[in-house]
């Protein structure tokens, strides 16, 4: 009685008198293998995108966490968190997820010209990259200045980073002495929160952010992702708004909290006083660090003055910073040399789940491979304090082959 | 028909419910109840072992549960790991979730936008709790759960002394209603010089304080912090006793174990 089973199920769906839904239908159902690469499902309903690093992505789990709220405290000495929002933005445009970066510069879109690029897979795609790049500036194909987001997802051009030569993964390994074409840059919204006059328009523009989210994309899980550079720095001019920031951040953790949305927010920790700074700490699902390495700060600060794109040849002159204590760290830590800061991660977001995530190694340098992409590597610490998160005790090393020396502090 | 199974013999209670003095049934010797911890080490595993507990077929205690901290679903998910359904004891009235993730006593108007807001979150507090009480569960005692203190200051926009008032507010109705409070407060934030006022005014009303913080030796996986209770023989007394025991935070639980006694 096949027929007149399916007329059963046919009269069901439409009459929706039956409680029987088919699993397709069911907003709930996991799909056995998500076309959408951006997005990945883990164990008890989490679902993760990429951070932009794939060696913070495994220390992390399997990534950021959707509705998580990810702090990093900022050192003054080295803008490394900038390395981090940069990563993270691009891995949001290679999955064509929407991006929101909201920035106390005054033109935020200077800093979306330094977003670094996909690394390609080949020569010959090397080659292709180029030809491309002429045409473009041909502005021959149409290419409109103002892009929608619509548009963009609608538009059959071929974009090199969206076609089958960049694979499309999880978790992509960026150059990061290639910038991002302005082409794919255009859609990620921008605002200046430069001394914004009330915090509610930060607010209005995150709520209106969320809400413009495509809920699936085609019955895919979709992602979005907001990025907030330096929040209580001083030029944002929000010196007596202690309590308005911190509502603002419990706000945002509120709103994407049932969202399929990631907030990345960094800010310098010297512009907080302590009961704030642990505030903000304990309002993050994930809390990350980034330091500068003692003793290289001082070829640090002369050459990251400026938030221009910074070609990375400067850092050929790592090896005539020979003060004593640079010394002193190469006999510590292999590889020091290559070595631009360290990130250490405080918290990580557990899904539903009351067990604190205890990593094996919460400090690792940030170091970049083939002077091209950033990679994370674990140093050895040792066992001395608390987790108060000071790296400064670090000890020998276990990056690379058995040979370096272990030396205690 | 057979007849139902015995049900199964109540277990040994563990190092906290000793401490606590609820191990032997019969209400506990305190009212007001303080839970304690940092960034590092995060306090939320005690809400859930009580909240378990109250809401445990063994007794028949309720719960008024202030979620300010996260949503429903992820307490739900979290108690369900350890083997209680918090939607059904919400449809049997036995637990009042007041979800409070977006709270904010909005203050552009005015201070008192403040003092009303807080007003009315004590309302539905005592409501919630004339609710439990006029079904059928007068047996057991009420437990009123607030996850977390920093999220109602950040709502009163740091006026201590809203938040003292509803604090004591609540206080009042642990003697007028019979009913317990456990609340969770970061303590860190509160131990810098500007803000130890609230620390201070929150040990006076105290009756116990228990503490969870990271192990002096620090991160381990197998012991995950140590915890201290403190009861006192009076509100803002002196401490009667001191209990100290360390922790493990399981999936379906938590352990709790005197030090060296895990291995």
């Amino acid at each position: 009685m096949a027929t007149a089973a399916d007329g059963r199920l046919l009269g069901a769906r439409s009459a929706n008198t039956s409680s029987f839904s088919r699993a397709r239908s069911s907003p709930s159902a996991v799909l056995p293998s998500p076309p959408n690469p951006g997005v990945k499902v883990g164990p008890n309903g989490a679902t993760f995108v990429s951070s932009g690093i794939p060696d913070l992505d495994r220390i992390l789990g399997g990534g950021f966490l959707l509705g998580s709220l990810v702090m990093v405290m900022e050192d003054a000495d080295a803008p490394h968190h900038l390395l981090l929002l940069r990563n993270f933005m691009s891995q949001g445009v290679v999955h064509r997820q929407p991006v929101l970066f909201a920035s106390p510069l005054k033109d935020p879109r200077a800093f979306l010209g330094t977003l670094p690029s996909p690394v390609s897979l080949s020569k010959e795609h090397r080659q292709r990259d180029t030809l491309v790049d002429h045409n473009q500036q041909d502005q021959e194909k149409g290419l409109r200045i103002a892009w929608q987001y619509k548009k963009y997802f609608g538009d059959q051009q071929s974009s090199q980073i969206h076609n089958r030569d960049v694979k499309q993964e999880f978790s992509n390994d960026f150059d990061l002495r290639k910038a991002l074409e302005r082409q794919h840059v255009q859609y990620i919204e921008s605002m200046s929160i430069q001394d914004i006059p009330r915090l509610t328009i930060l607010r209005d523009r995150c709520s209106n952010f969320l809400s413009g989210l495509p809920r699936s994309d085609g019955g895919n899980l979709s992602a979005g992702r907001i990025a907030i550079q330096s929040l209580c720095a001083p030029q944002c001019g929000y010196a007596e708004m202690d309590w308005d920031l911190v509502a603002f951040i419990r706000f945002l953790r509120s709103i994407i909290r049932s969202s399929n949305v990631v907030a990345v927010v960094t800010f310098p920790t010297s512009f907080l006083s302590p009961a704030f700074l642990k505030r903000w700490q304990h309002l993050a699902d994930t809390l990350l660090s980034v330091r500068a390495i003692p003793g290289m700060f001082k070829c640090f600060a002369f050459l990251m003055r400026s938030i221009v794109w910074i070609t990375w040849s400067y850092f050929q002159l790592f090896p005539f910073c020979t003060s004593d204590e640079d010394k002193d760290m190469a006999k510590l830590l292999t590889g020091y040399q290559d070595m631009l800061g360290l990130l250490h991660v405080h918290k990580v977001a557990h899904n539903n789940s009351q067990v604190p995530t205890v990593l094996e190694a919460s400090t690792f340098s940030l170091k970049l491979q083939k002077r091209r992409s950033l990679v994370l590597e674990r140093l050895n610490q040792a066992p001395v304090e608390a987790s108060s998160g000071t790296s400064y005790s670090t000890s020998g090393t276990c990056s690379g082959p058995s040979k370096g020396s272990s030396l205690d502090f | 028909m057979n007849p139902s199974p015995p049900p199964p013999p109540p277990r040994d209670p563990d190092l906290l419910e000793e401490a606590l003095g609820l191990g032997r049934g019969g209400s506990p010797p305190w009212r007001l109840a303080f839970v304690e911890d940092c960034v590092e080490t995060s306090g939320a595993f005690v809400l859930h072992h009580f909240l378990k507990r109250a809401l445990s077929t063994e007794g028949d205690g309720t719960v008024v549960f202030l979620g300010l901290a996260q949503p429903f679903s992820h307490y739900d998910r979290v108690l369900r790991k350890m083997g209680c359904n918090l939607s059904v004891q919400r449809n049997k009235n036995k637990l009042h979730f007041i979800d409070l993730l977006n709270l904010e006593f909005l203050d552009e108007k005015g201070e008192n936008d403040r003092e009303i807001g807080f007003m009315d979150l004590y309302n539905r507090i005592l409501r919630s709790i004339e609710a439990i009480r006029s079904k059928d569960n007068n047996g057991g005692w009420t437990t009123i759960i607030i996850d977390d203190l920093s999220h109602l200051e950040i709502a009163a926009h740091g006026s201590v002394k809203h938040v003292l008032d509803f604090l004591q507010y609540c206080r009042s109705l642990t003697s007028e209603m019979d009913c317990f409070l456990v609340i969770l407060n970061h303590e860190d934030i509160h131990s810098s010089d500007e803000a130890l006022q609230m620390l201070s005014h929150l040990d006076y009303i105290s009756d116990i304080l228990i503490k969870a913080e990271t192990l002096s030796t620090g991160i381990a996986a197998d012991v995950h912090g140590q915890m201290t209770v403190v009861i006192k023989d009076a509100p803002g007394g002196l401490i009667k006793k001191l209990h100290s025991f360390q922790f493990k935070v399981k999936e379906n639980g938590v352990e709790f174990f005197y030090p060296g006694s895990r291995f």
